[in-house]
């Protein structure tokens, strides 16, 4: 639960895919900070210099990337708006073919 | 009426059924849509079926041709069984991470299987189709995730029934694949009520399965259209072992470990309605019985009791 309203300075857990981890120097799991989507990359980008071109392109998200906030599709949520708070899991995976 | 002249024209009029134990409330109902009860035991029945037909139509299915599918499983059992009684060979492209039992179906109707390689997991199956596809274009490839008779079946079929049985639908919630269920029921129930919300419940596996070497191969099937969903939730392994046990012991059903999933996502809805205290007919797919899965372990009576035992076990298998 967020503390004191001082959201912007509590992490916020965000869950690296396989083929990312040559950015977060094979951390599975890493901590950012920021009050939304758009926010968390730009943190991940400064810790973790080229991450942020991989999930961005032209300010959108990329079309194979999909991120989760708490399980749910942010493209449904308000995309780079979507709010995220301290607490909150943040789930990047490449978009890869359902099983049928 | 329950009299039918074959058994591939008995496919769908699946029963909805209630589920007054996981139901939070009297207002807060869940649904059930048991597609297990289709003629081979799953959903895909419905597209395999309406797939098959429209390539005889459309004069691309003569007889003796053979059909290529990339597949987990489902589809291909039922493209398998219609294949057999129509005449055609089918050679399906299946990641060997799956389970034995889909691979002694298939065999047992007459299906080749090609495998593909497990790192990749469905990516990697339709990766090989299409390059097998273009090998050999004398093959019809029928092509699920694309194939807009696919989403049609659902459409057509799947849409109506549902809101028939229950009107009063306010959320539908079904996996998310080739996105044929969610896009041909959606549509479906979004024309009869533009209310209704659509929600996909997205399998999520372990790290082998999305195992790209680079995110330029990664996929998004051809008939999806993301103004049909209203909210997509991804699922993990242990919350969908869970949720199929829960399934099994409060209610009685047996069904696939995708269905956990579904319902994992319906149960939420569910919450979220108790809690805004708004009335909700929640309808989910189970998508087919536990069968296809008993060699896996997850049910849990004897073999594998502890939740996360068989959770870990799953984690490099494509369970959906």
């Amino acid at each position: 639960m967020p503390l004191l309203g001082d959201n912007k300075h509590m992490s916020i857990e965000v869950r690296i895919p396989t083929i990312l981890r040559p950015y977060t120097k094979d951390a599975k799991v890493v901590a950012a900070q920021g009050g939304d989507l758009a926010g968390v990359i730009a943190d991940l980008d400064q810790n973790y210099p080229g991450l942020g071109e991989r999930l961005l392109d032209n300010g959108a998200l990329r079309k194979f990337i999909n991120v989760y906030i708490n399980d749910e599709d942010v493209r449904f949520i308000g995309g780079l708006t979507a709010p995220v708070k301290a607490g909150d899991s943040v789930t990047i995976l490449p978009a890869v073919a359902g099983g049928q | 009426m329950a009299r039918y002249d074959s058994l591939i024209s008995s496919v769908g009029h699946t029963p909805l059924v209630g589920l007054p134990h996981l139901s939070p409330s009297k207002s807060v109902r869940l649904w059930a849509k048991l597609e297990d009860r289709n003629p081979t035991g799953s959903i895909k029945d419905r597209a395999a079926i309406a797939m098959i037909d429209q390539a005889e139509r459309d004069g691309l299915l003569t007889p003796g041709a053979t059909i290529l599918e990339p597949t987990s499983g489902n589809t291909g059992i039922s493209l398998a069984m219609v294949a057999k009684i129509r005449g055609y060979k089918l050679i399906c492209v299946m990641p060997e991470n799956t389970s034995i039992e889909r691979r002694q179906i298939l065999e047992m109707w007459g299906a080749e299987i090609i495998f593909s390689q497990a790192a990749g997991g469905s990516n990697e199956a339709v990766r090989v189709a299409k390059e097998l596809a273009t090998k050999n274009p004398e093959w019809v490839f029928l092509y699920q995730y694309g194939n807009p008779a696919n989403s049609f079946a659902h459409y057509s079929t799947t849409g109506p029934e549902i809101f028939a049985d229950l009107p009063t639908i306010t959320h539908f919630v079904a996996g998310l694949g080739t996105t044929g269920t969610l896009m041909g029921t959606g549509k479906y129930l979004r024309d009869k009520n533009p209310d209704v919300k659509i929600i996909a419940a997205e399998p999520r596996y372990g790290e082998l399965v999305y195992g790209l070497r680079n995110i330029d191969e990664g996929f998004v099937p051809e008939l999806y259209d993301e103004s049909i969903l209203s909210r997509r939730f991804s699922v993990g392994a242990e919350d969908s072992v869970r949720r199929v046990r829960d399934l099994l012991d409060k209610e009685g059903i047996f069904a696939g470990i995708s269905t956990g999933a579904i319902l994992h996502a319906s149960l939420a809805l569910a919450e979220e309605a108790v809690k805004a205290g708004e009335p909700a007919d929640i309808a989910f797919i189970v998508c087919d019985g536990g069968w296809k899965y008993l060699s896996t372990g997850v049910y849990g009576a004897t073999n594998n009791p502890d939740v996360a035992q068989a959770t870990q076990d799953l984690d490099t298998q494509l369970w959906a």
